[in-house]
């Protein structure tokens, strides 16, 4: 039986739109190709921050498990272990491919939600393929979710929030962290997390990079360098540290891959991890019933995507019928304003910015649209 | 062992069914419904497999299904992404050269 809505990926975004929608009555499926629901946040052992209304203070699993009861009481179906291999566009339905492990099927609901989240960025460097060298996201799920650490000398290349949290969690975890070096003059991330590390004795090095990953068949040590203030290396400053773990936290790219295959227009915003589905403030595409949120619509943070799909999950009740405009509106004008509110100071605003480019993107297109078609 | 027995936030490890893998021959134990390369790092294998051309090794580097650099040959099975597939009792693993070979799948 098709579903009203599907919504491909159960991590904050996804789960977060199920549950809304499902509230006011509609039929909701999420697909999921894990074992297990909730996305990245149960790896999130770290308390978040932000108002009250962004679960500040509370973990992120806990914030999983909140999640997963909702989605309990309001009857939503979650389909594990089953891949969304594709999209069709089908007269003004889009047909899902799926693969649940046995059988291959199509699913053609009458709403699409993508929430398929991110993937991290890969850095290039000679050895930068040895076993050994990991996504920092990679081994915050080894440790966190399956305890099981992958090295026990770690080099932490980026200052940003995720590399210093999971520099953080991997002291927790009982490794020793060597280093975290950042390219930029400045560390990127919150404050907070950079004083746990230095508290720690942790040095982190802003205005350095890493050289060369060496080791036989893995990593059994990293030469980093000092950079200059035009970024190039400072000859004669390379160093080489013994480490058998190289975490590499460079930032995330949205995975939309789903909105390229069904046609929905694309514009790349630098800010928010690049190429990212062109989209409404309902967060519907450019295709009219499919919608996009959290990370793949812009790489932000979990407390962003909830809201984002928290809006995609009530304008579908709406244009199912389930709500009035009026009732749908309401809400939706609650959650822009706690968006707005997550988007400022230094760290928000530039996302604001990056989110008001996807936005004016979105009107020039419809005003285009409407033009052919008068 | 690289297991984290004590974590300061998220307590004790959970004691749950053990069972046993076979990779390359040699048998390890993993704790039931983890995936493959959890396991595998646990038992201290990092070398997953070796590529097509260049013959160089690779292991795990995203964890979340989403890169390929962890496939192995699962039960006769090559390409199989381990940090997403859990284990089984008498799983039959093998570190994976180039594209693979198809044998006794299960």
């Amino acid at each position: 039986m098709n579903p009203e809505l599907s919504v491909i990926g159960s991590g904050p975004a996804g789960l977060s739109a199920a549950v809304e929608s499902a509230k006011y009555g509609v039929k909701v499926e999420v697909i999921d190709e894990n074992i297990l629901p909730g996305g990245q946040l149960f790896k999130q052992i770290h308390k978040f921050f932000g108002s009250k209304a962004h679960h500040a203070g509370i973990r992120g699993y806990d914030i999983g498990w909140k999640l997963l009861k909702e989605a309990e009481d309001v009857k939503v179906a979650i389909r594990l272990n089953t891949i969304a291999w594709g999209v069709f566009k089908s007269n003004s339905r889009s047909s899902i491919g799926l693969f649940d492990q046995q059988r291959v099927f199509l699913s053609k609901p009458k709403k699409l939600i993508v929430a398929t989240g991110a993937t991290e960025n890969p850095l290039s460097f000679p050895g930068s393929t040895l076993p050994g060298v990991m996504g920092a996201g990679a081994v915050q799920t080894m440790i966190n979710i399956h305890r099981v650490l992958p090295g026990r000398r770690v080099l932490m290349v980026g200052a940003g929030n995720v590399g210093l949290i999971v520099s953080y969690q991997l002291l927790q975890a009982g490794a020793d962290v060597v280093a975290v070096v950042e390219a930029m003059p400045r560390i990127g991330g919150y404050l907070v997390h950079a004083l746990k590390l230095m508290r720690a004795g942790i040095p982190i090095l802003t205005s350095h990079t890493i050289l060369e990953a060496k080791g036989d068949r893995e990593v059994e040590s990293a030469t980093i360098a000092p950079l200059d203030k035009n970024g190039s290396i400072i000859g004669g400053g390379e160093r080489e540290l013994e480490v058998d773990l190289i975490c590499l936290a460079v930032g995330l790219r949205p995975d939309a891959e789903l909105c390229r295959m069904l046609g929905c227009r694309f514009t790349y915003v630098p800010l928010l991890g690049g190429h990212v589905p062109i989209h409404n403030e309902d967060m519907e595409t450019t295709i009219p019933g499919v919608y996009v949120v959290g990370d793949a619509s812009g790489v932000e943070e979990a407390s962003v995507a909830m809201e984002e799909g928290r809006l995609a999950g009530i304008s579908v009740a709406e244009s199912l019928g389930y709500i009035t405009e009026g009732e749908a509106e309401n809400e939706k004008d609650k959650i822009r304003g706690r968006l707005r509110d997550f988007r400022i100071g230094p760290f928000g605003s530039p996302r604001q910015e990056g989110k008001n480019k996807i936005l004016a993107e979105y009107r020039r297109w419809l005003h285009s649209e409407g033009r052919r078609s008068s | 062992m690289l297991r984290i027995y004590d974590h300061p936030i998220l307590g004790k490890l959970r004691e749950r069914r053990k069972v046993l893998i076979e990779v390359d021959g040699k048998r390890i134990e993993a704790y039931e419904g983890e995936p493959i390369a959890a396991a595998l790092l646990a038992a201290g294998i990092r070398v997953f497999r070796y590529t097509v051309r260049r013959n160089e090794p690779r292991g795990l580097f995203c964890a979340i299904g989403r890169c390929t650099d962890c496939v192995m040959t699962v039960d006769g099975t090559p390409n199989i992404r381990t940090c997403i597939t859990p284990v089984r009792d008498g799983m039959k693993v093998e570190t994976q050269v180039g594209l693979g070979r198809w044998g006794k799948t299960r």
